[in-house]
């Protein structure tokens, strides 16, 4: 009895149950809808199904929700720039691939091409870790500024316009590679969590966030450079924006700048959300916020499946944020046990009278 | 000199100093780049305050919570589903232009009261919950109608367009008739708050305890005050002025769609602490926010003169004052507590 309780606690405690429990239930419902849905079928040389997709369009946003663990983890903030970061960067790119006019000529080789793209990522990140680190301005604020201002910049790079590039190899990023039966986007998706995984656990890198953003003074205090971690998370949140930027340019081979990457950033801050991490800062799991990235995306496709249009989706979504970040909060917690000790003390004070 | 002048004025002051110099600066230099475009037409300058009633309002109410300590970044989208409520109740329902005006401003308040309670009481971010309420409110302009209601309501319009001529500054034109330059009803609502609220904040119990709350939240909760009630009537009242605001901008625009308003709240945000709000709480005032507004408007009005820029210059420029602004303050407050720490050895 105290073994089954014991076990119970043990999975009820750890960090990865309200994440999964989260994705199980999206993915439960949309079986009971759609009993195909876990369906995979290989169609001309490449996977279809549900799940595919879903993984599949998740990708930029573990990419971003990866960096946004980081951010939300090392400051107590967070970066709601990322959707506009990506658009520069993807604007960029398109902009030094084909000039203002689409085309399918190249003007400057490919990798040359995405490195710009990322270079303006990072520059983004660059400045929003100057401003947050150096000047000690509120994250969400300092951030702010490139949310409104990202997508003007965006849009004087691609000078207003709608730029297309019209060549082959330039969709296998967002799409399929020949002969691969698995959407690219996935690889790099993978690709960014095996290297950030890598970099925390083998150095202290990790640890050093967690403990600056738990307490930035007393991480000074004990020799710890806490504005050098937190400029250096920033930058790479602006570098992983970058990378989800050319992702979604190559899935669609073109730039919008005005609706590349819209809403993600509220995407990216329910995935840390749903993910169990505190959104106050400190302690974090990565896994949890991959796991909660496909939830979001799993919900997404199934609001798409219900017939919600593009435009009301941000409804449901600000709906379940809010929700969670109730289930978060100690204030709610401590207010709900007093409450139910107040109403435990009524009955069992009847019972004595 | 500079610092001997700043320390007798204070530093909170200074930021306004700069903020008003800067605006008189702006409009000269306006003046002559544009002297034969008739930009020192009184005209012209009453132009600011039409074309801006609602950020006015809504930058009143941003500068008041920015005050106590929090946030609003769902103005813009507040602003959007106000014009598209308006909008759908006037056309589609055959509701009366007064009626929907109240349902609108009560739905605010209710707004404002949730948007409380979730920041006074459970203790989330203000961010994280204003940012919900921004989408939440875009999405649901989108769920009214995804296409644009233009309001036809002929109260509502008279309301709108009814010019109030000044009785003087006018000129002639070139049928040899006097024209007096007009304001309409959207910039004396847009007046009266900013004065009711400018009392409020000087001369009310409620507007110091937003000042103690927003210095210093502690200290607040040590001196009796109730912190949480104050933060709460503060976001209520900032969720009626936030649909005020959508009611005065929807006589400028007379319609409502899911695109309106966009960067409107980092307009408000901006204009506010070009102002001289301060970001962290406790400081700032709102005939400053006023001339943060002006500031703006005044770029729009050098942009539509100019005539070749693109409007998104319009938000790059503000996000570039607002950037220079906040590191100011930073750096202010830098000194400020660099020469604290010098008195106290």
């Amino acid at each position: 009895m105290t073994n089954v309780k014991k076990i119970l606690r043990k999975i009820y405690g750890h960090s990865l149950f309200f994440p999964l429990t989260c994705l199980g239930i999206v993915l439960a419902v949309n079986l009971i809808k759609t009993p195909t849905f876990f369906q995979i079928s290989l169609n001309n040389g490449v996977l279809y199904g549900y799940i595919i997709d879903i993984l599949n369009r998740s990708s930029e946003l573990i990419i971003l929700a990866i960096g946004m663990t980081l951010v939300v983890a090392g400051s107590g903030g967070t970066d709601i720039s990322v959707g506009a970061v990506s658009a520069v960067a993807g604007a960029i790119t398109i902009y030094s691939l084909v000039g203002s006019m689409s085309s399918a000529v190249y003007r400057i080789p490919y990798g040359f091409a995405i490195i710009l793209g990322l270079l303006g990522g990072i520059a983004c990140g660059m400045f929003n870790g100057f401003l947050i680190a150096k000047l000690k301005i509120q994250p969400m604020v300092a951030t702010l500024i490139l949310f409104t201002a990202g997508r003007g910049i965006a849009q004087i790079i691609t000078q207003g316009f709608i730029l297309y590039v019209r060549n082959e190899p330039f969709k296998y990023l967002g799409n399929f590679i020949p002969g691969v039966p698995i959407p690219t986007p996935i690889f790099v998706a993978i690709m960014v969590i095996l290297v950030t995984v890598l970099i925390l656990k083998k150095t202290a890198l990790g640890l050093y966030i967690q403990t600056v953003g738990i307490n930035r003074k007393a991480a000074r205090l004990v020799g710890l450079n806490s504005s050098l971690y937190i400029f250096l998370i920033y930058t790479f949140s602006g570098l992983c924006a970058g990378i989800a930027g050319m992702i979604i340019t190559s899935r669609v081979y073109s730039i919008d700048a005005n609706n590349a990457g819209l809403n993600i950033e509220l995407d990216a801050i329910l995935a840390v959300a749903i993910g169990g991490n505190s959104l106050a800062g400190g302690k974090f799991s990565l896994a949890g916020s991959i796991i909660g990235a496909i939830t979001i995306q799993a919900l997404t496709t199934s609001l798409y499946a219900m017939k919600v249009t593009a435009d009301q989706l941000p409804v449901y979504k600000a709906i379940v944020v809010i929700i969670i970040v109730m289930l978060q909060s100690t204030e709610l917690k401590r207010m709900v046990h007093s409450l139910y000790q107040k109403i435990s003390n009524l009955i069992a004070g009847k019972k004595v009278a | 000199m500079l610092r001997k002048f700043r320390e007798k004025i204070g530093a909170n002051s200074f930021l306004l100093l700069i903020t008003i110099v800067l605006f008189i600066v702006m409009y000269i230099v306006g003046m002559i780049v544009f002297r034969n475009d008739n930009f020192g037409r009184l005209q012209v300058f009453l132009n600011l305050f039409i074309s801006n009633a609602g950020l006015i309002v809504a930058s009143v109410g941003m500068t008041m919570v920015l005050i106590s300590g929090g946030i609003d970044i769902s103005v813009g989208s507040v602003v959007a589903v106000t014009c598209m409520l308006l909008a759908w109740m006037m056309e589609n329902k055959n509701i009366g232009a007064v009626p929907a005006i109240i349902i609108v401003l009560v739905l605010g308040i209710i707004y404002g009261l949730i948007q409380g309670l979730l920041i006074a009481y459970l203790k989330i971010q203000p961010f994280i919950v204003t940012l919900a309420g921004m989408f939440f409110c875009r999405g649901m302009t989108a769920v009214i109608s995804s296409d644009m209601i233009s309001i036809k309501n002929e109260t509502f319009l008279e309301l709108a367009n009814a010019k109030i001529y000044l009785p003087f500054g006018g000129h002639v034109n070139k049928k040899g008739v006097m024209l007096y330059p007009y304001i309409y009803p959207s910039v004396i609502i847009a007046l009266v708050v900013l004065v009711l609220i400018f009392f409020m904040l000087k001369y009310t119990k409620f507007g110091r305890s937003i000042y103690a709350v927003g210095g210093n939240e502690q200290s607040a909760l040590l001196l009796g005050l109730n912190v949480r009630l104050t933060k709460l009537k503060v976001y209520v009242l900032n969720g009626f002025l936030a649909t005020l605001a959508g009611f005065v901008f929807c006589l400028n625009t007379s319609g409502g769609f899911v695109e309106q308003a966009k960067g409107f709240e980092m307009e408000a945000i901006a204009s506010s602490v070009i102002g001289g709000t301060l970001l962290t709480g406790g400081v700032g005032n709102v005939i400053g926010c006023l001339f943060g507004v002006l500031i703006k408007g005044t770029i729009e009005t050098f942009i539509t003169f100019k005539g070749t820029l693109s409007s998104w210059w319009t938000k790059i420029v503000i996000a570039a004052l607002l950037c220079f602004f906040i590191i100011l303050q930073s750096i202010l407050a830098s000194t400020k507590h660099k020469r604290r720490k010098a008195s106290k050895i």
